[in-house]
């Protein structure tokens, strides 16, 4: 499978302290990388620092085999889509509308999208479910749905990589459910992903590998089964934490535990 | 429409008339109603239009960049800035065109006091910028005052109070003209970038992971808004309430997309100024000044506007 992202000791400071350091993974084609810690431990930041919204202090950011830091954003937002945790948005654009908006780094700076573009747009909305959706105003519809109208407009870009930043918060069980559903049928398709969880369980589901943010320092970077373990969840989060087989539903499962 | 009345007959006639005699070259018929239609009013009417629109262009495109739809086209302080050069004008000159061209000028200084105010602090995103507009607009309104309270209160203390209430009594061809520069490339350059202000309303980090380049971008439109904004202020002088409510009454009409709202704010804008200017003419035997009409008219539009809560934002 071919290469598409390489992070090399990547670190990045607001102010004088690092919020990370020495953050180094890669991902291939199609693959899912869960990225677990507390909050506050700078998951968003490292998503922003990849998708190019944040210049990181030191270390480099590869796409496709391209450094980021010498790629215009234009060409930056034709590999990468991001989408965001929360997206406040003042207008009440339809779904549409707002979709064909990932079309912005295929589209020149005086121009406006055409019937390509709508195309386009239409089918990222197909993608994730929502074809139905496309003439509703963003503001009449529910939080699971939102989130999908943010994948399909990050479709809609036609990137190699997806990044998500914690796609589920905010949103019910079946919704988490539906969009970690969504996120294995991209990466089916060839996308890699990047996607920040607060549920360790969750990279059981859809993850290919894992990794673990915490204190400054990326933890551990392994398949998901190495990573997602009582003894590095235990310490990560402070919390006990418990991994175990199901036997008939054939998969691990991470629960906490109180004391 | 005005004091002086034409028949409708006779006004097909005159532009009939004028339209013959320009495309054979030949004189032009003189009469009174000829030059009452064709120096007075038409220019008037080619004014108000290009005033309406102006407001109207500058105020919804600073609304999609402020993301914040109660935004004016005053946000940068250009109103006070662009009244405080015409005072200067009238002090110093008392030439219509040197209140013309400073009011101009001051409009466009108030803005780059506000942004280099909002570069040297740092500002992220646009609160710094807004609270700069704020400074710098209250420092131009006391000065303002000033010029006010320096003023010959027979002569130059009126014409002051009458420039900042706004009209287009004394519109001539000649002052059209040379606004037509600015404000052209301030629409035309507002009206092909009108997808992207779409991207800009997403906030700063969202635009940016579009491919967007956000500070260079968010600068351009707001030169260009406010040179078209200091273009309309020189020559009718503050007109507010236009520049908020036509962006509202257009956003109902056609939705949030800039693709369309733009334009529409202009066609809009343009109307409603024609229609107020009318107004202000034919209400009364004097002109009443064209800022407290579109105060007038323009405040229960809003508070209506309020009460049916379909203000087209969240």
């Amino acid at each position: 499978m071919e290469l598409i992202l390489e992070v090399d000791s990547l670190s990045y400071s607001y102010g004088k302290e690092n919020v990370f350091e020495n953050v180094s993974f890669s991902l291939r084609s199609g693959e899912v990388m869960c990225i677990l810690g507390p909050n506050g431990s700078g998951k968003s930041t490292l998503i922003k620092c990849i998708a190019g919204i944040f210049k990181p202090a030191t270390g480099s950011v590869h796409i496709m085999g391209e450094n980021t830091a010498s790629l215009g954003a234009g060409k930056i937002a034709r590999r990468i889509g991001y989408v965001p945790q929360q997206n406040e948005v003042v207008f009440p654009f339809t779904v549409l509308d707002f979709v064909v908006m990932g079309r912005t780094p295929h589209i020149s700076i005086f121009a406006s999208p055409g019937a390509k573009d709508m195309k386009i747009a239409r089918e990222s909305l197909e993608m994730v479910g929502i074809g139905d959706l496309t003439e509703r105003t963003l503001g009449s519809l529910s939080g699971g749905q939102r989130q999908m109208v943010l994948i399909a407009r990050a479709l809609a870009q036609e990137p190699t990589l997806l990044l998500l930043d914690e796609p589920t918060a905010h949103l019910d069980f079946g919704n988490q459910v539906l969009v970690l559903e969504a996120v294995q049928k991209l990466a089916s398709s060839g996308i890699s992903i990047v996607m920040n969880t607060h549920m360790p369980d969750h990279a059981f589901l859809v993850g290919s590998r894992a990794a673990a943010l915490c204190n400054r320092r990326l933890l551990a970077v392994d398949e998901v089964s190495a990573v997602v373990n009582s003894e590095i969840m235990s310490s990560v989060y402070g919390v006990n934490v418990a991994v175990r087989e199901i036997e008939d539903i054939k998969r691990k499962v991470c629960v906490a535990m109180l004391k | 429409m005005g004091r002086y009345q034409v028949p409708v007959s006779v006004l097909i006639d005159d532009i009939m008339n004028t339209i013959t005699a320009l495309s054979f070259g030949t004189a032009i018929p003189a009469s009174t109603h000829h030059t009452v239609l064709f120096s007075v009013r038409l220019p008037r009417i080619l004014a108000a239009m290009l005033v309406g629109c102006a407001l109207s262009v500058a105020g919804v495109s600073f609304q999609g960049v402020f993301r914040n739809p109660l935004v004016s086209p005053y946000i940068l302080g250009v109103g006070s800035g662009a009244g405080f050069g015409a005072c200067l004008g009238i002090l110093l000159f008392d030439n219509h065109i040197m209140i013309q061209l400073l009011a101009f000028i001051f409009g466009l200084l108030a803005m780059f006091a506000a942004i280099s105010m909002d570069k040297a602090s740092k500002g992220t995103g646009t609160l710094v910028l807004v609270l700069s507009g704020i400074i710098v607009s209250s420092i131009f309104t006391a000065l303002i005052s000033l010029a006010k309270y320096a003023a010959d209160p027979y002569d130059e203390l009126p014409e002051i109070v009458f420039w900042l209430m706004g009209s287009l009594s004394s519109i001539r061809y000649s002052d059209l003209i040379w606004i037509i520069v600015p404000m052209f490339i301030g629409m035309l350059v507002l009206f092909l970038l009108r997808w992207r202000i779409n991207i800009l309303s997403l906030g700063d980090e969202e635009a940016r992971s579009l491919g967007v380049n956000v500070d260079k971008m968010r600068l351009i439109i707001i030169i260009c808004a406010t040179l078209v904004t200091s273009a309309a202020v020189s020559i009718s002088g503050v007109i507010g309430w236009v520049g908020l409510v036509v962006p509202h009454i257009s956003r109902m009409i056609v939705g949030p997309n800039y693709n369309r709202l733009l334009p529409m704010s202009m066609v809009c804008g343009a109307s409603f100024m024609l229609l107020v200017d009318d107004l202000a003419r034919t209400v009364s035997v004097t002109e009443i000044p064209l800022g407290i009409i579109t105060s007038l008219v323009g405040a229960p539009i809003f508070a209506y506007l309020i009460k049916r809560g379909r203000m087209g934002w969240n």
